[in-house]
């Protein structure tokens, strides 16, 4: 049976939710309704001639190669920076998870990147692997490898990905350590007994106990990977060379910030929205539902 | 006590801020957003305590803004916000996207002209002036901080190599010649490098070579021009370096300025880049080096003629009152005067605006003083400009300079010939032209 708790005064539960409202309003429903109205409007930088487009903006894009190539680049980008952070934070976790002896210190180390701006993190990135004087890209010549990630689109792409997961790492690392910690050692010992080896209770008893926890982080980092990473491709790339690293949300910035097209960039995080919206969508619907808890 | 004695100072400050205001007619304020950090910041504030103290009735307040698109974005905003500053400094790309914006700014010739305060149009250095000056001679914005595309070389390695460094390359297959040397000799692992590709190897090219880089005049005459930097000399330069790229005597250095280390660290010993450069150069440099003015194509008729320049201008927006525009007037006369003008060139290598700070500089003897400081001058006033070498002014050209870049990187790793690139790069140029003329009629 649901318990149901019933206000008394009609108008108290409005003004305890106001506060809440207020802010959605402000921060999301006015400048989303902005971006709307703007991706309909042709307009010189300075608003003193706008004119009404219909749906100009949109058709724009649609038939431009270049934004076609940026959804590609997004997709890559994105479920590799998710594959790349989920997999190394599981490891990590794993590891973590056993270590007896300073465990916090691990943890804390681990979990330190977190704590670093995006363009900061690009910035460390830009210094290591600069092709002139980058530490790593010198190592990578002596290795054999050619490394000048301002021509060679793969490398640029990888470059960035790694920044981007690099700082994921952490936030996923915590969520799995949690996890880990969550599950019964009863379980783990009862299979231990019935002489399952470390491998096999890893993924017969361990990675379904933690398929939730997986789950909810797969959604976070590709809405991270969409939506958060500009200041690393900003820093490190700029959405070169050409274009190979142009992810759409980093377009919006430089389209609408860099280069002044309003109504194009304002058109592009429509269709961003209408992605998150989407993914909101899948993660409450299809997600949640399917995994055992 | 100790607590008193912290707020007693406090009062003390406080009270000497206060009274000084108090005591005099409090001056009116004029605002500057402006995009130098740094020491170049410095000197900007040091600039405009200058002109505070000159006089009483203004009160110049810089406000640095970050980089240039930062500082234009900011300035839009506020503008559409109602609250902007009365002077914007705005690099040279988004002075078709200014032009274009009527009603929101006021052009420097109308100012100057209301304020009743003299000034002569003819004592600016007409290259530097021309880029931001109506068809019929109208000037739109004071040129603040000019540079212009230089050659830069390594003299060491020149020494190193057993070439002449009082004789640096002046045409571009001599220049192909000296890098081939300078790499067999190990002098430097690469020949040349670039800052800025699109401003140098295709803006300051066209203009070097008395090409067209666009119809109209180079955007000059109207809205309706259109980029036409595919054509022929354009492609052959870019094709060579990229052919170049195989035997060592070219490397892409990157956008914007990043190639500045492939320079500084003597990973190549030829490179171009903006006269401003000079003093990084200067600081971060462990070798002699030497500035030239940038090669040409010997064959081409015409070239060299004159390069054009970058860098930002100051624009004057609209919606102040006649005593505040008069105070911006004031303003740019002091920083147009000799004695400041001729000091923020010889600090910064910013080109002098005036040619008066120039004949200032001369007499001051800063030229022998500091070799290699003339030659982006010399570079700019070698010839009467012409239609095509006054500069370019195209709507949207900081996303044209993008789409550049991106064209290069295809052209650089071999994905695209030159001929396809800049095709390419023209096409979607052109297609920014259009919406830009439809947005702005």
């Amino acid at each position: 049976m649901e318990k149901r708790v019933v206000f008394r005064k009609k108008f108290l539960p409005y003004i305890l939710v106001a506060p809440q409202i207020i802010i959605t309003v402000v921060f999301f429903i006015w400048p989303a309704s902005q971006a709307l109205y703007q991706s309909v409007l042709q307009e010189d930088a300075f608003g003193t001639s706008s004119n009404f487009v219909w749906l100009d903006n949109f058709i724009d894009l649609f038939s431009s190669s270049e934004y076609l190539h940026s959804f590609y680049v997004t997709l890559v980008f994105s479920f590799s920076v998710a594959g790349l952070a989920l997999t190394v934070a599981l490891l990590l976790a794993v590891m973590a998870d056993r270590a007896i002896r300073s465990a916090t210190a691990y943890k804390t180390l681990i979990i330190w990147p977190y704590a670093v701006a995006p363009v900061v993190a690009g910035v460390l990135w830009y210094f290591l692997f600069n092709p002139t004087v980058g530490m790593m890209a010198f190592f990578l010549r002596q290795l054999g490898v050619n490394w000048n990630h301002t021509l060679n689109g793969g490398q640029a792409m990888a470059l960035v990905i790694i920044a981007a997961a690099w700082r994921e790492i952490s936030y996923n690392f915590l969520f799995f350590l949690a996890g880990l910690q969550a599950i019964p050692h009863s379980f783990i010992e009862a299979a231990a007994i019935d002489g399952a080896g470390p491998w096999r209770r890893f993924w017969t008893i361990v990675f379904p106990l933690l398929s939730p926890t997986a789950f909810f982080l797969i959604v976070v980092n590709i809405v991270y990977a969409f939506f958060d990473t500009f200041g690393v491709i900003h820093a490190l790339t700029r959405g070169g060379p050409s274009y190979a690293t142009n992810i759409l949300v980093y377009k919006v910035f430089n389209d609408g910030f860099i280069n002044l097209d309003l109504g194009g960039s304002a058109a592009q995080s429509v269709i961003l929205m209408l992605v998150v919206i989407s993914l909101t969508v899948i993660q409450f619907r299809f997600i949640e539902r399917k995994v055992h808890y | 006590m100790k607590h008193l004695r912290n707020l007693r100072i406090a009062l003390a400050v406080i009270a000497i801020m206060v009274m000084p205001a108090c005591a005099l007619a409090a001056p009116i304020t004029i605002n500057w957003w402006h995009a130098h950090g740094g020491i170049l910041g410095e000197k900007v504030n040091s600039i405009c305590e200058g002109f505070n103290k000159s006089q009483t009735a203004y009160q110049v307040v810089p406000t640095y803004k970050g980089s240039y698109a930062d500082t234009m974005t900011a300035g839009i905003a506020a503008f559409r916000a109602k609250n902007p500053p009365h002077i914007l400094q705005v690099f040279e790309v988004g002075t078709a996207t200014m032009m274009a914006a009527k009603g929101a700014v006021k052009p420097v010739y109308e100012v100057m002209k209301q304020s009743g305060l003299p000034f002569d149009p003819n004592a600016y250095l007409p290259t530097v002036t021309g880029y931001y000056t109506t068809m019929d001679g109208k000037m739109l914005s004071m040129p603040f901080n000019s540079s212009t595309a230089i050659l830069y070389y390594n003299i060491d390695a020149f020494k190193k190599a057993g070439l002449d460094p009082a004789k640096p390359p002046k045409t571009w297959p001599a220049l192909g010649e000296a890098a081939k040397k300078l790499v067999a000799a190990g002098a430097s692992p690469v020949g040349l490098s670039s800052s800025w590709n699109g401003w140098i190897h295709l803006e300051n090219f066209g203009a070097w070579h008395n090409v067209p880089f666009g119809t109209k005049a180079n955007g000059f005459g109207g809205l309706d021009a259109r980029y036409t930097f595919n054509s022929p000399l354009y492609v052959k330069h870019i094709q060579q370096l990229a052919d170049w790229q195989k035997d060592k005597i070219f490397i892409y250095g990157g956008r914007t300025d990043l190639g500045n280390a492939k320079f500084n660290s003597g990973e190549v010993a030829l490179y171009t880049a903006s006269s401003a450069s000079y003093a990084g150069f200067k600081k971060t440099c462990q070798f002699e080096f030497g500035t030239a003015m940038l090669p040409y194509l010997p064959d081409q008729k015409g070239a060299p003629q004159n390069t054009i320049i970058g860098g930002a201008s100051l624009w004057v927006l609209n919606g102040f009152k006649p005593e505040e525009y008069k105070g911006v007037a004031a303003f740019f006369n002091y920083i147009s005067s000799p004695e400041v003008m001729a000091d923020w060139h010889q600090f910064t290598g910013y080109l002098p605006i005036t040619t008066a700070a120039y004949e200032l500089t001369k007499k001051q003897g800063f030229y022998e003083k500091n070799p290699g400081t003339e030659t982006a001058l010399l570079q700019m006033i070698l010839n009467k400009p012409t239609e095509n070498s006054k500069g370019i002014r195209f709507g949207d050209h900081a996303k044209t300079r993008d789409i550049m870049d991106n064209e290069f990187e295809a052209i650089f790793a071999g994905q695209k010939t030159a001929k396809q690139g800049l095709d390419d790069a023209v096409k979607a140029g052109n297609e920014l032209l259009v919406k830009f003329e439809k947005a702005n009629k």
